[in-house]
């Protein structure tokens, strides 16, 4: 039933694809987004930051323009069972993209303060590391999202929780930087900010994951845990 | 971190707030927790060599409103008219299989057919007032019982206007001829006139295909008020007019009961794939 075409009005299953094929768009950029972040972060590349920056209206006018393309569709279609939950997740995941968008910035942000900022930077393995934990999983959320592939979705949402104990481990490493030197303490806060945005882009992906399996499986595995989930997957 | 990391704060989510609470939160429906109105086991019925329903099993419940969908010819129309009988009126229907109101099956010899029509009242596509007054059309069914104390019908005919919707709009020229109604209205006479004779259940076939959106508003509104009385069952083409009136919602594909569900989760999460075509406009 995962299955966007074969309306009887082709012009129907045209909107549903162009609505489709954007949000794939969209997804393409703020994984680029984010990868960029990381790449600045790791060099310290202040100019690459900034085009980040730069960058963020894009996925702001992209959230916009898919936005109102779901509302006419819903006016003029009234969408019914899986063509309705496929707006739905799409309304959805839209808004996670645009706010994974808002936290690669935020990365951006952190990379130009930390460049001005002098001091050892050995704290930084740990965030790259976990950086591209995250981006594993915006890739795969993206990729089940594309094919509507409700167990990609479950095997990637159930990611989520090890990227909390990422974060968790992250924090004690770098309370034991701000004890050891408080000189620190400003660029290590900044890093706090990273891991923080690192560990948010994570809940997105997991979001969209439950987005998608809203539309593939019509069960809504929003707020349990990934057992839970993986229960009402299998128990469809 | 995510909710669900913190078992507290899903608790809250899962557990604290219950989601009925909430204003204007739909209602969850079960068929389990309905009272039946009728109940349908194995029936089938044929027209001559064509068999037109198949080892139908539902049960319409009490006091809510169930929709019949299917694409022409699947033998909605036919259920609906069977629970009145109204096919006894066709030589070459056969039946078999059961079908009981109240517990009685309405096919019993004992059972009086008139009285079941007065209990199972109908509207059709087509308004089809009597080309007599207003009054006279909501008087009719009692006129017909011997009913002619004029205050007795007076109250009736203000009652069941009342609750067709129309008595602001006719209560002034309630002798006039029926015929000058406009469709919208005249299809609410029809339902009056229906509903006069205090029936258990009101079967609409079509009711609103030939009206403009506006009475067809005004139809489905009248349904809605209707179903605190009445157990309502209602066949349409208009898909979603099904999604807007009904409680339950039947798809039905040449003859067979494909789905039968609450109608929230039969359009939004059908189990069948050939529901899910046919409500997403796939079937072909």
């Amino acid at each position: 039933m995962n299955n966007i075409t074969q309306h009887i009005s082709r012009q129907f299953d045209n909107e549903l694809e162009t609505i489709r094929s954007n949000v794939l768009a969209m997804g393409g950029l703020a994984e680029q987004q984010f990868s960029d972040a990381l790449e600045a972060l790791k060099s310290f590349d202040v100019s690459r930051a900034e085009q980040v920056i730069e960058n963020e209206i894009r996925l702001n006018s992209c959230e916009v323009a898919i936005d109102e393309e779901c509302v006419t569709l819903l006016a003029r279609r009234q969408p019914a069972a899986g063509d309705l939950r496929f707006v739905m997740a799409v309304i959805k995941t839209i808004t996670d993209l645009e706010r994974i968008g808002d936290e690669a910035e935020k990365i951006a942000r952190m990379t130009i303060s930390l460049a001005e900022k002098s001091g050892h930077r050995s704290y930084y393995t740990g965030i790259n590391a976990m950086g591209v934990f995250v981006r594993g999983m915006v890739r795969e959320a993206l990729d089940a999202f594309a094919r509507m592939d409700s167990q990609g979705a479950l095997v990637t949402a159930g990611k989520e929780p090890e990227s909390d104990e990422q974060y968790a481990a992250l924090l004690r490493q770098l309370v034991t930087y701000m004890m050891e030197d408080p000189r620190s303490i400003s660029s290590v806060i900044d890093a706090v900010w990273v891991a923080r945005a690192l560990e948010r882009i994570a809940d997105h992906a997991r979001n969209i994951c439950e987005y998608v399996i809203y539309f593939v499986e019509g069960k809504d595995v929003r707020h349990i845990s990934i057992e839970q989930m993986e229960d009402t997957v299998k128990n469809g | 971190m995510n909710d669900q990391t913190n078992p507290d704060r899903a608790a809250t989510l899962t557990h604290g707030v219950n989601p009925a609470t909430l204003a204007g939160s739909a209602e969850n429906l079960s068929l389990a927790d309905e009272t039946p109105c009728i109940n349908v086991r194995g029936f089938n019925l044929h027209y001559g060599e064509k068999q037109a329903l198949k080892d139908i099993t539902l049960m319409i419940p009490e006091k809510k409103v169930t929709a019949f969908i299917g694409p022409s010819g699947c033998g909605k129309s036919t259920l609906l008219r069977s629970f009145n009988r109204m096919n006894d009126l066709i030589d070459t229907v056969r039946t078999s299989g059961e079908i009981s109101i109240g517990g009685e099956d309405i096919f019993n010899k004992s059972v009086n057919v008139s009285e079941l029509r007065r209990k199972v009242g109908m509207v059709f596509q087509k308004p089809n007032p009597f080309p007599k007054s207003i009054y006279e059309n909501v008087a009719y069914g009692l006129r017909i019982q011997g009913v002619n104390n004029r205050r007795t019908l007076d109250a009736v005919v203000e009652k069941s206007l009342q609750r067709a919707a129309l008595w602001d709009e006719v209560k002034d020229r309630l002798d006039d001829n029926a015929l000058g109604l406009s469709g919208g209205q005249a299809q609410r006479l029809v339902i009056a006139r229906a509903i006069a004779i205090e029936p258990e259940i009101l079967l609409l076939d079509e009711p609103c295909s030939a009206l403009d959106p506006i009475s067809t508003l005004k139809v489905e509104e009248l349904i809605y008020q209707l179903k605190a009385n009445y157990s309502i069952v209602i066949v349409t083409h208009n898909m979603q007019q099904a999604a807007r009136v009904s409680d339950y919602t039947a798809y039905m594909y040449l003859g067979e009961m494909i789905e039968f569900n609450d109608t929230n989760t039969l359009f939004t999460n059908p189990a069948e794939k050939m529901t899910e075509d046919y409500i997403t406009g796939r079937y072909g």
